[in-house]
C-alpha cells in the first residue's frame, strides 16, 4: 500500500536543513508499523511529509502510495487516494463548527471519486454515533473546531475525523503524546476498533505507552533521519527498557 | 482653527445651506441648534489637515471636497427597492430614500412612538449627546438635516418586533448628500432591538453623514445592529452616541463594508453606576476602500463593564483604522473594561491601523486590550488540506470562519442570512485581489 524508497527531504527554508537521509519503508495493508525515535530524529518530518506539507521538500527518492508516485501530489489528492494524518498539535479553526468541517471534507472526498454525495440526515446519523463513541461532549461539539479544546479533547476530535473518514492508511503523528490515561484508551480504542484488513496505520510516537493497547505489526526505530532498526512488537520494550542510546552512532 | 479652514469645502456646503436655510423649521429650539452648528462648521470646514489631528490622522477626506454634491431626491419605487435592500416583515421597518421618508405613516402604538423631529416634543436630551459643535460632520448633519425622527419607548416595554430603519441611496441618486438623523430614548425597563442599515444601490458618489443619539433610562436593554453597504464611491462618515444610566445594557453589533471611505464613530457615555455595554463589529475592505472604526467608551462612574471587540478582512490596497478608546474617571472604580482588535490581511498591500487608547484615573479597574494583524495561518491550511479540501476551499472557509463569530452576533435571522449570504459573495472579490496566501 505505502512504498518509501531511499527518501531524503530538507526544510524549504534558507536553512535547508537534512531531516531525512533515505528512509526505506514498506507498509501491506492491514498492517500496524509503529516509528520510534528520539527527538529531532525526523519522526514528525516523515509524517508530514508523507501528507505533503509543503514546507518540506523532497530532495531524493520516492513515496508510492498504491503504486503510485505521489511524491508531488497535493495534499488534499492525497486525502481523496485514502490517505489521513492525524496532528500532533491539531489546530484550531474559529468559525468552523466540526459538523460543517467534516460534511465538507466527506463532500471533497466522494466528489473526488466521482461518488454522490451523502445526504444531511444521512451524515447526521453518522456524526451524531462516532461523537459518542468518542466520548466527546456535545457541547463541545458545537463550538468551532479545536477552538478552546485541550490537549485530550483535541485528540479526541482527531479520532472522530479518523472514523468518520475512514482512510485506507492512518498516520498517527504522535498522537499519543499529553494525553491522560482516559484519552489514551479512547484512541487506542479508536485505533483498535478501525483496524481491518484493508486498512493500514503508521503511529509515530516517543513512548512505548501507546503499544499497551495497540499491538503493532512492526516496530522501527528512527535516527537522524533513517530507520536503523526494525522488529516486530518486543522491539518497543526493549527501547522502553534500554533507550535509544545504543542505536545512536 | 486657520489651518482646518478650506475655502472651498466650505464654499460648496455654504452654496447648499443657502437653499435650504429656515425654510423647514419654524420651531425656534431647533433653529438655535443649527445655527451653533452651522457657525462651527464655517469655523473648521471638513478635517482636511491630517498632520497633528489625532482623529483624522489615517483617513484622507480631500476626494470629499473635490465633489459638487447636491440636496435634490429622486422619486424611487419603494416596491422595488424594498426587493433589493434586506427587509423582512418581521420587522417594523422605516425606509429613506434618498434622504425622504418613504412610509409617512410613522408606527405609533403602545409600544413604540415614532415622530418627527421638528415636533414641539424635543426632548431636553437632544443634540446633547452629539452636540452640534463636536465635529465638523456632526456640525454638518445638524445643520442640515430636515427630516430626522423621534423614537420613544415608554417605560416597561419590551418591543416585541425589530425595528428596521434604512437609509437608501436609490439608483437615480446622484451626487447626492444626506443627512440621517435619529434620536431614540428607551424608558426604564424597557428593551428594544434596532436595525440600522445603509444601502446604497446607485453607481455614483454619494455622501451620507448620519447621527444617531440614544438615551437608555435605567435597567434598559438595547440591541444595535448596524450594516453598511455603500457603493465603493461613496462615503458615509456616521456619528453614533450612547448615554447610559444605570443597569441599562447596550450591544451594538456593525458590520462595515461599503463606502470608499467608511467611517463608524460610536461613543458610550456610562452616566450612572452597574451599566454595560458591548460594542462589536466586523469590517470589510478591498480595492482602494478605508474602513474606520473610532469606539470608545467613557466609564465616568463606578461599577460598569464595557466590551469592544472588532474583527477585520483587508484586501487589495485597502486600509483600516481601529481606534478604541477608553476612558475611566477618577470615581469610576470597579470599572472592567475590555478591547480586542483582530484583522485577516490577505494582500501585501492592505494596511490596518490599530490603536489603542487607554485613559485610567481609577485605580481599582480591570482593563485589558490587544490586537492582532495577520495573515492565514500556513499550518491551519495544512490540516484542512489534510483532510480532502482543496487549497481554494480551505481558503474561503478560513476567511469565513474568521467572519462568523461576527455574523453570528446579528440576532434578526433574515439580516443574519443577508450578511452571510452578502459576505459569500463578496470573498472571491476579496481572493482575486489577495496575493498573500496559499503561496507557502
Amino acid at each position: 500500500m505505502l512504498e518509501i524508497k531511499n527518501l531524503h527531504s530538507s526544510v524549504t527554508d534558507d536553512s535547508n536543513i537534512k531531516i531525512l537521509n533515505g528512509v526505506n519503508l514498506s507498509i501491506s495493508p492491514g498492517e500496524v508499523h509503529v516509528i520510534m525515535g528520539p527527538n529531532g530524529s525526523g519522526k514528525s518530518t516523515l509524517a508530514n511529509l508523507l501528507m505533503g506539507r509543503p514546507d518540506y521538500e523532497i530532495t531524493e527518492g520516492e513515496i508510492k502510495f498504491d503504486n503510485k508516485l505521489i511524491n508531488e501530489l497535493p495534499t488534499d489528492k492525497r486525502s481523496h487516494l485514502g490517505m489521513f494524518l492525524a496532528f500532533q498539535y491539531p489546530v484550531e479553526v474559529p468559525g468552523v463548527r466540526p459538523w460543517q468541517f467534516l460534511k465538507a471534507s466527506l463532500d471533497s472526498k466522494y466528489e473526488a471519486l466521482d461518488q454522490e454525495k451523502i445526504s444531511v440526515r444521512e451524515f447526521n446519523k453518522i456524526f451524531e454515533k462516532n461523537v459518542e463513541e468518542v466520548g466527546i461532549k456535545s457541547d463541545l461539539i458545537k463550538r468551532s473546531l479545536n477552538e478552546g479544546f485541550s490537549g485530550g479533547e483535541k485528540k479526541r476530535n482527531e479520532i472522530l475525523q479518523l472514523k468518520i473518514l475512514k482512510p485506507k492508511l492512518a498516520i498517527m503523528d504522535e498522537t499519543d503524546s499529553g494525553l491522560d490515561i482516559d484519552a489514551l484508551k479512547v484512541v487506542s480504542e479508536g485505533i483498535n476498533s478501525m483496524r481491518s484488513e484493508e486498512r493500514s496505520f503508521l503511529i509515530v510516537t516517543h513512548y512505548q505507552r501507546l503499544l499497551n493497547y495497540v499491538k503493532p505489526d512492526f516496530v522501527h526505530v528512527l535516527i537522524g533521519g533513517e530507520i536503523v532498526k526494525s522488529g516486530r512488537s518486543e522491539l518497543a520494550l526493549e527501547i522502553e527498557n534500554s533507550g535509544y542510546k545504543s542505536y545512536i552512532t | 482653527m486657520a489651518d482646518n479652514f478650506f475655502p472651498k469645502s466650505v464654499q460648496q456646503f455654504d452654496q447648499l445651506y443657502n437653499k435650504i436655510e429656515k425654510k423647514s423649521y419654524t420651531d425656534q429650539k431647533i433653529q438655535e441648534i443649527k445655527n451653533i452648528a452651522w457657525d462651527y462648521f464655517l469655523s473648521t470646514g471638513l478635517p482636511l489637515h491630517r498632520r497633528g489631528n489625532e482623529e483624522w490622522k489615517y483617513t484622507n477626506l480631500n476626494p470629499i471636497s473635490e465633489i459638487n454634491f447636491n440636496l435634490n431626491q429622486s422619486n424611487s419605487d419603494i416596491k422595488e427597492i424594498n426587493k433589493l435592500i434586506p427587509i423582512s416583515s418581521d420587522w417594523q421597518n422605516i425606509i429613506f430614500i434618498d434622504g425622504k421618508i418613504s412610509n409617512q405613516n410613522f408606527i405609533s402604538n403602545k409600544e413604540i412612538i415614532i415622530s418627527k423631529i421638528d415636533s414641539i416634543n424635543l426632548p431636553d436630551e437632544f443634540a446633547t449627546l452629539a452636540k452640534p459643535d463636536s465635529s465638523p460632520f456632526t456640525a454638518l448633519n445638524t445643520a442640515f438635516f430636515s427630516e430626522g425622527i423621534l423614537i420613544e419607548i415608554p417605560d416597561n416595554v419590551i418591543v416585541q418586533k425589530d425595528l428596521n430603519i434604512t437609509f437608501v441611496n436609490s439608483n437615480f441618486s446622484k451626487n447626492l448628500i444626506t443627512f440621517p438623523r435619529v434620536f431614540l430614548k428607551c424608558g426604564e425597563n424597557s428593551e428594544l432591538k434596532l436595525i440600522e442599515n445603509y444601502i446604497n444601490l446607485s453607481n455614483s458618489v454619494n455622501l451620507t453623514l448620519p447621527v444617531l443619539e440614544i438615551v437608555q433610562s435605567k435597567n434598559s436593554r438595547i440591541e444595535h445592529f448596524r450594516v453598511q453597504i455603500e457603493n465603493p464611491y461613496s462615503f458615509n462618515i456616521a456619528s453614533t452616541r450612547i448615554l447610559q444610566k444605570s443597569n441599562s445594557n447596550f450591544f451594538s453589533t456593525s458590520f462595515s463594508t461599503g463606502a470608499k471611505i467608511g467611517r463608524n464613530d460610536i461613543h458610550v457615555l456610562f452616566d450612572a453606576p452597574e451599566a454595560e455595554c458591548g460594542l462589536y463589529g466586523l469590517y470589510i475592505s478591498n480595492g482602494d476602500q478605508q474602513q474606520d472604526s473610532e469606539i470608545s467608551t467613557t466609564h465616568s462612574k463606578p461599577n460598569c463593564t464595557s466590551k469592544q471587540y472588532y474583527k477585520g478582512i483587508l484586501s487589495g490596497n485597502s486600509k483600516a483604522v481601529f481606534s478604541g478608546k477608553i476612558l475611566v474617571d477618577k470615581d469610576a472604580q470597579q470599572s472592567d473594561a475590555d478591547q480586542k482588535d483582530l484583522n485577516l490581511l490577505l494582500s501585501r498591500n492592505s494596511e490596518v491601523y490599530t490603536k489603542p487608547s487607554l485613559e485610567i484615573y481609577a485605580d481599582d479597574v480591570t482593563c485589558a486590550h490587544g490586537a492582532t494583524a495577520g495573515n492565514i495561518d500556513m499550518d491551519t491550511l495544512f490540516y484542512l488540506q489534510s483532510r480532502g479540501l482543496d487549497l481554494e476551499t480551505a481558503k474561503v472557509i478560513l476567511i469565513k470562519g474568521f467572519a462568523e463569530e461576527m455574523i453570528n452576533r446579528f440576532k434578526p435571522k433574515d439580516l443574519r442570512n443577508y450578511i452571510s449570504n452578502f459576505i459569500d459573495d463578496l470573498i472571491p472579490v476579496l481572493r482575486d485581489q489577495s496575493d498573500t496566501i496559499g503561496t507557502f
